[in-house]
């Protein structure tokens, strides 16, 4: 059944099954709807757009995928089974990595340190069998370690690997975090705006960086960004939300002439 | 050398004996300040807790006997054995990590995201309870520590200095096992927190919540596990202070020793809290020394004594006005 639904992009990735399905979704505060009874997957090796105007909830729908919101309603499917309601570490632990809109980065620490958190998952070694096995720990450590520096010289940080993350300019901390949530080996990685506030330049290393990433690790991104041109040009696929509902689903095309979408951004003429 | 020199060397040696305890206290400070941004009152009375449950387990009592008693009508006190005072200490270990889990339940789970102002008010609530329960538990009565560590005077250090200076030091062979413990604690401390997973995720907590949630680490666990350390290290406190004077109510007192210490350290610095403490046990001690029964400059200064009641705290003050981060806490720079 998924692999019937496998196809090649025009650059030669492959698309998979779905990772995360969303069915139904409904998130409320109090009286208002930040998300109304949304729907929509994101399939394995595909880059996912979310985009809407501002207060569309599309930062709401990645903390609902991310485990820090509970949706009053629907239900979140993940890699084909239904996901009880979790704490956020506990999806993390799942394999969905995330960064955040206005950086989440362990400022006191180095990146390598930073890095390393990423890496919490992979280490089984408590405090006791490290106190007493030391060179099976130890052994661990160096395998993530090493784990951690692929990451790092992925991404081009390798020069302020063991700078404290808190002297790091904006664009920098951006990379880092990406780099810690790539450290995961996230089956499902969640971007929200990774280019907010970055110039041209910065923009198209990110862009570069994220297209990488999909491309040499295959890993799945649903990424957030209000930087039309840059959606278009990076994903496979597009979600459009408005007032927290879906306005609409599909390829950078065909949401581009969809006239709803046209008419969320640019308003509509009431005659 | 002169007497005076030798005296105030000897007076400065016994101070840095004397900080090494303070830190002790103000370690289990940092800690908690420092993972969860709670400043726990209650560390004095952990260390009276700890100090209490480790002599009660030690000599076999049964706990809550009054409570049992005066219910039941029975009369029993003691199961009748005694235990090992290594076997004591691993069981009293036991009942801080209890502690810590409790706490963490009952209390701090219900008061996340809450004002800091709330969490010390709740932990002064705690402190109160504790002291009731330590009470209630194994009796208000004195009680006195032996676990072993040997006390009185050094006489190794006593002979060498009198052979060198034909003046003998006198250093209490306690001071200088808590020295060693204190080292041994602080070295286990740093190297936990950087070389293990767990004190990765601790550094991460302490730092970020939401990040460190993003990347799959569970507050409870770490709330619960740094609690646990606190434990531990009151109840190091609480031993030494306890072999040293008695386990007493006034031993949870010392928590308001540490607290000048923790100005002058930083309150976010586990190596300021070892400084800080070193540097009010010297100062204080030499002060009263010097200006306190004024036995130097000619005794130009003479304050008539009791100056280490007060020493601290106005040191503490000094800092407070020109440097309120301390000597090692993080400077606070507000980005505009």
């Amino acid at each position: 059944m998924l692999d019937a639904e496998r196809y090649v992009t025009a650059d030669g990735r492959t698309i998979g099954g779905t990772v995360l399905d969303l069915r139904n979704i409904t998130l409320r505060f109090g009286g208002v709807e930040a998300i109304k009874d949304i729907s929509f997957d994101i399939r394995e090796g595909e880059i996912r757009a979310i985009i809407g105007p501002n207060g569309a909830g599309k930062s709401s729908m990645l903390n609902v995928i991310s485990g820090f919101y509970v949706p009053q309603e629907g239900e979140v499917w993940f890699r084909g089974a239904p996901r009880p309601p979790m704490k956020p570490y506990q999806v993390a632990r799942q394999g969905i990595a995330r960064t955040f809109q206005n950086i989440a980065l362990f400022e006191g620490m180095s990146v390598l340190d930073n890095v390393m958190t990423g890496r919490l998952g992979y280490m089984s070694s408590n405090l006791f069998t490290q106190s007493l096995w030391w060179t099976g720990a130890a052994k661990e450590e160096e395998e993530n370690r090493a784990a951690a520096e692929r990451v790092i010289d992925f991404l081009e940080i390798q020069a302020i690997r063991k700078t404290p993350v808190g002297r790091l300019p904006y664009g920098l901390k951006k990379r880092v975090e990406l780099a810690r949530a790539l450290a995961a080996e996230p089956k499902l990685l969640l971007l929200d705006e990774p280019m907010a506030g970055m110039n041209v330049e910065e923009k198209e290393d990110m862009s570069r960086f994220i297209l990488d990433v999909n491309d040499e690790f295959g890993t799945t991104i649903a990424l957030i960004e209000h930087d039309m041109g840059v959606v278009m040009d990076l994903s496979d696929r597009v979600v459009v939300m408005d007032y927290g509902r879906k306005i609409g689903d599909g390829t950078p095309d065909e949401v581009r002439n969809n006239q709803d979408v046209i008419d969320a951004y640019l308003g509509v003429a009431h005659d | 050398m002169p007497d005076t020199l030798l005296y105030g060397m000897e007076v400065a040696l016994n101070g840095l004996m004397a900080g090494v305890m303070y830190s002790l206290v103000a370690l289990g400070f940092v800690l908690i300040f420092k993972a969860s941004g709670i400043f726990n009152y209650a560390q004095g009375v952990m260390a009276l807790f700890a100090a209490m449950t480790l002599v009660g387990i030690q000599n076999g009592q049964v706990p809550f006997a009054h409570l049992i008693n005066a219910t039941f009508g029975t009369n029993i006190h003691h199961f009748g054995w005694t235990v090992p005072a290594l076997l004591a200490i691993l069981l009293t270990v036991v009942v801080m990590i209890a502690f810590a889990w409790a706490v963490n339940r009952f209390v701090f789970r219900h008061l996340v995201n809450q004002e800091p102002i709330i969490l010390f008010m709740a932990t002064i609530g705690l402190a109160f309870f504790l002291e009731g329960v330590a009470d209630l538990m194994w009796g208000a009565d004195i009680k006195t520590l032996d676990v072993g560590i040997p006390q009185g005077i050094n006489e190794w250090i006593d002979g060498t200095t009198f052979e060198v200076f034909g003046y003998g030091f006198f250093i209490d062979n306690l001071d200088i096992t808590a020295t060693v413990i204190a080292a041994l604690l602080v070295a286990g401390l740093v190297a936990f927190s950087h070389y293990t997973k767990q004190g990765r995720a601790l550094r991460a907590v302490a730092d970020d919540h939401q990040a460190a949630l993003s990347v799959g680490i569970s507050l409870n666990f770490i709330w619960v596990l740094v609690w646990s350390i606190a434990g531990f290290v009151a109840l190091v406190a609480g031993i030494m202070w306890g072999a040293k004077s008695g386990v007493q109510f006034s031993l949870s007192l010392i928590a308001l020793k540490a607290l000048p210490v923790l100005m002058l350290g930083g309150f976010t610095s586990i190596p300021g809290a070892i400084v800080g403490g070193l540097i009010i046990g010297v100062g204080e001690k030499l002060f009263e020394f010097c200006f306190g029964t004024g036995q130097c400059f000619g005794g130009v200064i003479n304050l008539g004594g009791a100056t280490e009641n007060w020493f601290a705290y106005v040191l503490a003050l000094i800092f407070l006005v020109f440097r309120p981060q301390g000597l090692f806490g993080e400077k606070i720079i507000e980005r505009v």
